[in-house]
């Protein structure tokens, strides 16, 4: 295969690529979107493989398909509350990825033959591409533990944090700075070195986010696995892999962006982390009203009376793998000729849209799903809302209180309803660490224990009369 | 004390002051209640059911008059039922104390501390004793009903197998209480449904109760302080009847609810109106007894013109259910007053004093007048001009600052150029614009697919294989191979991975 055979087949790859994220842009085209990406990912391995330069192909075969069981069998394995863990597992192996293509390509004799300013280039390339690469691979590996629950979730701080990734950072433009110039292949200790201390930043950087920034946390690594990608199209100045990586960034940043603003939080701040440990002090404000608990019978007879009922799903339903019995009881309730729907707040879970793959998983139609934004104006003419396992996301604080550490993010607007159902395991607050005012607001009833075992008792009243 | 209530003596009036519910009302308010025998027939209340709610049934309209301390009643006394009354009773009912001056004299003479339920001040606190509220609600519904039965079609559109039905359009004139109940009346049955108003402040009131609001394009407000319309100017009347006309050989049914108080019904629909209506089209006149809305209509008759419009000036007054509302307006003012035990006329009283038309022998109309609502402050005109110019400011300053970047990242890439070679910025140019492409496309990815998007993301950066493949070599032995190696089996597990388990939920995905 000649190098413009090649050069094409890499333009296709790419045209299917961009096709396949665009083919997310609805539900009725996602799946030939990803039929698009895989036939992308085809094309651009075999024109690589069968290409001019490629050698090893005994190597290849065999990494490819050893490789490909252990995708599968991990793919087919996790469950679906898993799935930010698999995401954040699966990221880290594209900044491993990236940091060995850059190690390697800087020991491939070949390069070597470049001059100059050429030279330069190339090594800063290799250089950011590992450094990127080994932030992704530690960072996404304490994602996975803090998801995995391997790791304590809550932010770690200590004092001189900034000070200390600020050094290291500069510790690595100086290694880089004696990378590029040191000849031949001595300056590998010096890249050795900076992967070392990148992969600290990493692992430092994600520790000090707390859990409830997940779903921003992920979305960056995602990022940060596109730009490494990107970085290992420069130096080996390969176009596909630019691009590809390019989308896969921005894809990523987008999600972020958009987390972030659902969160009403700069992305820095978060980045930066040490979010959810100022919060408990700030809230000042006293809150009035008393917690008032209802029974599984009680909730039941509440549901029968009721015409429009909204479900608030949160991570504690995930937790809970309560989305099996709650469809069943919508499809109760629906019998009964009640409306049902379901309300998601953009950083409900741990992953952007993780709800939506729980609720899609226990088949509950996607088009009684709604978003955050379309369902708060009905909330004044719905008669119950029940919150399953969420808290900050139907905080009126976050409205009502300036003194609250989460003010000023977009909520659902739950106590608007006639009457609130909070489905918690006890009164303790949510990660951002906010008391949360709903729970004493006289509308609002608590339902304490674990979210399955309740929907299940609440299915039995509902299913006996 | 006493309240009584006699039978409504005039042939035309079906409705009477209290029903079995607003008896036991006003027992509970702790007054004793007596009603004329067969009081009720009309509006389809026995005196057995009046027995049962603890009314006291007696035979005479003189004995109700001459035992009572409180009266109700539903029509304006007649001469004779005046003279019935003692000195001092307090009397509840409609009076039209404009019209009725010679009636108002007899009641002072008489002493009588008459109500008019019609002169009740339109304030919040009263709109539970307005009368004229609940009457108009009545007759809007029923005016359509009415209109209905002498319309010989569907009011609604309908596609059937034996064709194809388009739905009536009607049209209402006045959007008061009357006019949007029509409204809603017409619109739930199916109609197209058209309002005109001279208030512009009701036209919001109008869309919700789904009609579409008509205007002329003369600038001009009719409301006024005491919440009924004025009389407009002359060219707004002009365009008003251009308007009028036209629509009238469009629609299929108008209703018109047009009053002014103590005046004669303006004329809205004039004969050339009626002219060009089409044949089976009808006509409600709400104002048919106050001279009508309509130049043709006749007070209290249904007729057909030579041109087949309907036109109707009497309605059915639903006498159960105005009854039921009358009574309760009665029953709330009674509350009002201090029930029986803390029973008080007060002249200060905003509502008794401007309702309470005769009182101690004298006459006490018309009433200091009492704004509805306080005053608005006219919204200050916005000033087209200037939110031009404040809008072409911000571009201008959004332009500058953009220009201000444009600058900054050009000189930024000039400086690049000069040091970088040409490869490194033609892939340079490639990566710049793949991140402008991914940066339109995710934004349009919808909320639910977002963890797709991130499997998908995740497997496609798998694409970093193609480094790794780059870098194989024949020989096993050295670094750079055994590395490459490894790059190739983690990105080939993402790639492999990532794109399965996104099949895997999308495929959960249903309607």
């Amino acid at each position: 295969m000649t190098t413009g055979i090649q050069t094409a087949a890499y333009v296709f790859a790419s045209i299917l690529f961009i096709l396949s994220l665009g083919g997310l842009s609805s539900i009725e085209s996602s799946k030939r979107g990803v039929l698009y990406g895989i036939l992308g990912m085809l094309v651009a391995i075999i024109a690589t493989v069968f290409g001019e330069k490629a050698e090893g192909h005994v190597y290849i075969v065999v990494a490819i398909a050893s490789s490909s069981v252990v995708g599968i069998l991990l793919a087919k394995r996790v469950k679906m509350e898993a799935m930010p863990q698999l995401v954040a597992m699966l990221h880290s192996f594209v900044g491993l990825a990236a940091v060995l293509v850059g190690i390697g390509s800087y020991l491939d004799p070949e390069t070597k033959t470049l001059i100059n300013a050429e030279q330069s280039i190339h090594l800063t390339e290799v250089f950011i591409g590992v450094f990127i690469g080994a932030v992704t691979f530690t960072g996404s590996i304490v994602a996975w533990g803090k998801l995995e629950g391997k790791i304590m979730s809550k932010s770690l701080l200590f004092k001189g944090r900034h000070a200390l990734n600020i050094s290291l950072a500069i510790i690595c433009i100086v290694l880089g700075v004696l990378f590029v110039r040191a000849a031949d292949v001595y300056g590998i200790n010096y890249l050795i070195v900076m992967t070392a201390i990148a992969g600290l930043i990493g692992f430092l950087l994600v520790m000090s986010i707390g859990g409830a920034d997940m779903p921003v946390v992920v979305s960056m690594l995602n990022s940060y696995s596109g730009w490494a990608a990107s970085a290992a199209g420069f130096m080996l100045g390969n176009d596909l892999l630019i691009i590809t990586g390019a989308l896969v960034g921005s894809s990523g940043a987008i999600l972020s962006i958009i987390m972030c603003k659902a969160m009403n939080r700069s992305f820095i701040s978060v980045i930066l982390g040490g979010f959810g440990t100022v919060a408990v002090s700030s809230g000042t404000s006293t809150i009035e009203g008393e917690v008032t608990a209802l029974n599984h019978e009680e909730v039941a007879e509440l549901l029968k009376d009721a015409k429009s009922v909204v479900i608030v799903p949160g991570y504690g339903m995930a937790v809970a793998k309560a989305q099996y019995p709650i469809y069943e009881m919508v499809k109760e309730l629906q019998k009964a000729g009640l409306m049902v729907r379901f309300a998601i707040h953009p950083v409900a879970g741990r992953l952007p849209g993780h709800m939506n793959v729980l609720l899609a998983e226990a088949n509950v139609p996607y088009d009684i799903v709604m978003e955050m934004d379309e369902i708060n104006d009905d909330m004044p003419s719905t008669d119950v809302v029940m919150v399953v396992g969420a808290n900050d996301i139907v905080n009126p604080g976050a409205e009502d209180d300036p003194s609250s550490p989460i003010y000023g993010m977009p909520v659902i607007k739950a106590w608007k309803a006639e009457k609130v159902i909070i489905m918690k395991r006890s009164m303790s607050a949510g990660y951002a660490g906010v008391e949360n005012p709903l729970f004493y607001k006289p509308n609002a009833e608590m339902l304490y224990g674990d979210a399955k075992d309740s929907i299940e008792r609440i299915l039995g009243f509902l299913r006996s009369k | 004390m006493i309240v009584g209530i006699p039978s409504e003596i005039s042939a035309n009036e079906a409705r009477v002051a209290a029903t079995p519910q607003t008896v036991k009302r006003l027992l509970k308010q702790g007054f004793e209640v007596i009603i004329q025998s067969n009081a009720g027939l009309k509006a389809n209340f026995s005196d057995a059911q009046f027995q049962n709610a603890g009314a006291q049934i007696v035979k005479d309209a003189s004995d109700v008059f001459s035992k009572s301390s409180i009266i109700l009643k539903v029509k304006e006394p007649s001469v004779e039922e005046i003279d019935m009354m003692l000195s001092g009773t307090v009397l509840l009912s409609y009076l039209w104390p404009a019209q009725n001056q010679p009636l108002l004299q007899k009641l002072a003479d008489k002493n009588i501390s008459a109500i008019a339920m019609d002169a009740i001040p339109r304030i919040s606190r009263a709109q539970k004793m307005d009368v004229l509220s609940s009457m108009a609600n009545i007759a809007g519904y029923r005016a359509v009903i009415e209109s209905a039965f002498y319309f010989g079609r569907f009011l609604n559109g309908q596609i059937t197998a034996a064709g194809k039905v388009e739905p009536a359009k009607v049209l209402v004139i006045g959007a008061g209480v009357a006019g949007l109940a029509a409204i809603g009346a017409a619109n739930s049955l199916g109609a197209i449904v058209r309002a005109f108003d001279t208030r512009k402040e009701v036209a919001e009131q109008i869309q919700s109760m789904g009609a579409q609001f008509l205007t002329v394009e003369i600038n001009e407000d009719g409301a006024t302080d005491s919440g009924y319309s004025k009389e407009m100017s002359k060219e707004f009347i002009d365009a008003e009847m251009a308007l009028f006309e036209a629509q009238a050989a469009e629609v299929d049914i108008i209703i018109t609810t047009a009053q002014i108080p103590g005046r004669e019904a303006p004329k809205l629909i004039l004969a050339n109106h009626v002219a060009v209506m089409k044949s089976g089209s009808v006509i409600v006149d709400l104002a048919a007894s106050s001279g009508g809305n309509c130049v043709l209509t006749r007070n209290g008759e249904i007729f057909q013109t030579e041109n087949g419009v309907t036109i109707i000036g009497k309605l059915n007054q639903l006498p159960a259910q105005s009854s039921q509302l009358y009574g309760n307006n009665l029953c709330h003012l009674l509350e009002d007053m201090g029930k029986a035990e803390n029973w008080k006329i007060d002249m200060d009283d905003a509502i008794v004093s401007r309702a309470m038309v005769t009182h101690q022998g004298k006459i006490n109309w018309p009433p200091a007048p009492l704004p509805v609502s306080p005053a608005k402050p006219k919204a200050p005109e916005l000033n087209l001009e200037d939110s031009k110019e404040a809008i072409e400011q911000r571009n201008k300053s959004i332009g500058k600052s953009m220009l201000i970047k444009l600058a900054c990242i050009g000189l930024l890439l000039f400086g690049l150029g000069q040091v970088a070679p040409s490869e490194f910025m033609q892939h340079f140019t490639v990566f710049v614009l793949a991140v402008f492409i991914g940066w339109q496309v995710i934004w349009n990815v919808s909320h639910a697919l977002h963890t797709p998007l991130m499997a998908v993301t995740n497997a496609i950066s798998g694409i970093i294989i193609v480094g790794g493949l780059l870098q194989t070599k024949d020989t096993l032995g050295n670094l750079s191979n055994i590395l490459a190696f490894i790059a190739i089996f983690f990105a080939c597990i993402n790639i492999v991975g990532g794109f399965f388990v996104t099949h895997r939920m999308l495929k959960m995905f249903k309607k």
